[in-house]
């Protein structure tokens, strides 16, 4: 979440509750929300580094608010994560794991390992396209990211096929 | 090998839209037999939505096809509706496709010369619905999918997913009991996909009976239950819904972080 802030006050300086409301309108229900505390917390770590820099305004009927904007170190940062290529995803090898090992162990056989693994995948999927249901129609960002999550298990589930024709 | 899911009645029961029994087809290429749908049973009940998934060469549109009547099996039986079928002779297979059974296939498969309303309203007037009737369903089913603006077009003015929803259309205007679907979203591009299986989700949550194969999970899982074949069996009959107690959205399947 830290870089996420930063890309977000890159933009425009902002205070912990709009940061929260740009996160949530970016990226839909899909993406599990940093709760407003958390929020603080890394935007009292992103200032501590000097990545970011706050300065309180007075509010006439509330508290104070703390409005943030970003630092050069901070926008040298921020660069930095754009120009790195990122992790790729990796096998499930806990699941893989289980497969190689389950002859012979009496623990479990393999094609009752399979259809396990796609029935907890499908019930994931299932959730996926009811969140693309409910989603407004019009937000790509959170389309194109519960599409992604869709696009991984489909090929785990192409994977999981390959296993059970190989394996069998 | 075990088959874990829901076990078939020894007979017909009657809340039973469809009842398979020891369905056995072989293709013979070349004089080689080859076993496409191998000793299959099979319950769907009235009202549910069931996918069937597996690989390219599984046996799954063969499947489809002997349950709409479009190919005879070697053996076994099906009961449609409370009806045994698998006899038939063609004759009564075309009504019945008419009138019990709608198909929607990876191709629309509309007539070039015809509009988008004739499309639609040719088949009820071929299963006997008066004019005026035949034009009011599929007035009410083009208001529903979205394309009452359409009626005049022909197909080749209409985009892929315009004329996927015609043939949708066409496939539910005599009501049928049954609705199979062979790769329906095959051809359509994401958002066209997602209109799709909402618009086939939105039927089913009104009671449409649906039976769909796809190679797609993300087709699948918009159904109920998923059956999986494999090499012309039922390797897997699973109900499926979101994961119980837990809402983690995409965060199962894709972190965010940094």
């Amino acid at each position: 979440m830290r870089l996420a802030l930063l890309a977000l006050l890159a933009k425009e300086p902002a205070h912990g509750y709009e940061l929260k409301q740009a996160l949530e309108q970016t990226f839909g229900a899909a993406y599990p929300q940093p709760n407003i505390g958390q929020i603080y917390v890394t935007l009292g770590r992103l200032e501590q580094n000097g990545l970011i820099q706050g300065q309180d305004v007075s509010q006439s009927s509330r508290p104070n608010k703390r409005v943030y904007e970003i630092t050069e170190a901070g926008r040298a940062a921020l660069a930095g994560w754009f120009d790195e290529p990122t992790e790729g995803p990796r096998v499930r090898d806990d699941f893989f794991t289980k497969l190689a090992l389950a002859p012979g162990t009496g623990a479990a056989d393999r094609v009752a390992l399979i259809n396990k693994q796609r029935r907890h995948y499908l019930n994931i999927m299932r959730g996926l396209s009811r969140l693309a249901a409910a989603e407004d129609r019009d937000n790509r960002i959170a389309h194109l990211l519960i599409e992604g999550a869709m696009l991984h298990l489909q090929a785990d589930l192409d994977w999981l096929e390959r296993c059970q024709e190989e394996l069998e | 090998m075990s088959r874990p899911g829901p076990s078939v009645a020894a007979v017909p029961p009657p809340d039973a839209m469809l009842w398979v029994k020891d369905l056995v087809k072989v293709h013979r290429a070349q004089g080689v037999p080859s076993h496409a749908v191998r000793h299959v049973d099979l319950q769907v009940d009235r009202g549910e939505f069931v996918a069937v998934m597996g690989p390219s060469g599984a046996g799954k549109s063969t499947l489809l096809h002997l349950l709409g009547g479009l190919d005879r099996p070697d053996s076994g039986e099906i009961w449609l509706d409370g009806r045994r079928v698998d006899g038939l002779p063609e004759s009564r297979w075309a009504v019945l496709r008419r009138r019990s059974v709608g198909f929607v296939f990876q191709f629309s498969n509309l007539v070039a010369n015809m509009t988008a309303a004739d499309n639609v309203e040719l088949p009820a007037l071929l299963a006997g619905i008066p004019p005026r009737q035949a034009r009011a369903r599929r007035e009410e089913l083009f208001a529903e999918l979205g394309i009452e603006d359409k009626a005049g077009s022909t197909p080749a003015g209409l985009a892929g997913g315009e004329q996927q929803r015609v043939a949708l259309a066409r496939a539910l205007v005599n009501e049928p009991g049954l609705l199979l679907a062979d790769e329906p979203t095959g051809s359509l591009d994401s958002r066209n996909t997602r209109d799709v299986l909402r618009l086939l989700s939105r039927f089913h949550e009104r009671g449409q009976t649906i039976v769909l194969v796809t190679h797609d999970a993300r087709v699948a899982s918009t159904a109920d239950r998923v059956i999986s074949l494999f090499d012309g069996e039922i390797a897997d009959d699973t109900a499926v819904g979101p994961p119980s107690g837990t809402s983690n959205g995409v965060a199962d399947v894709l972190r965010l972080e940094s």
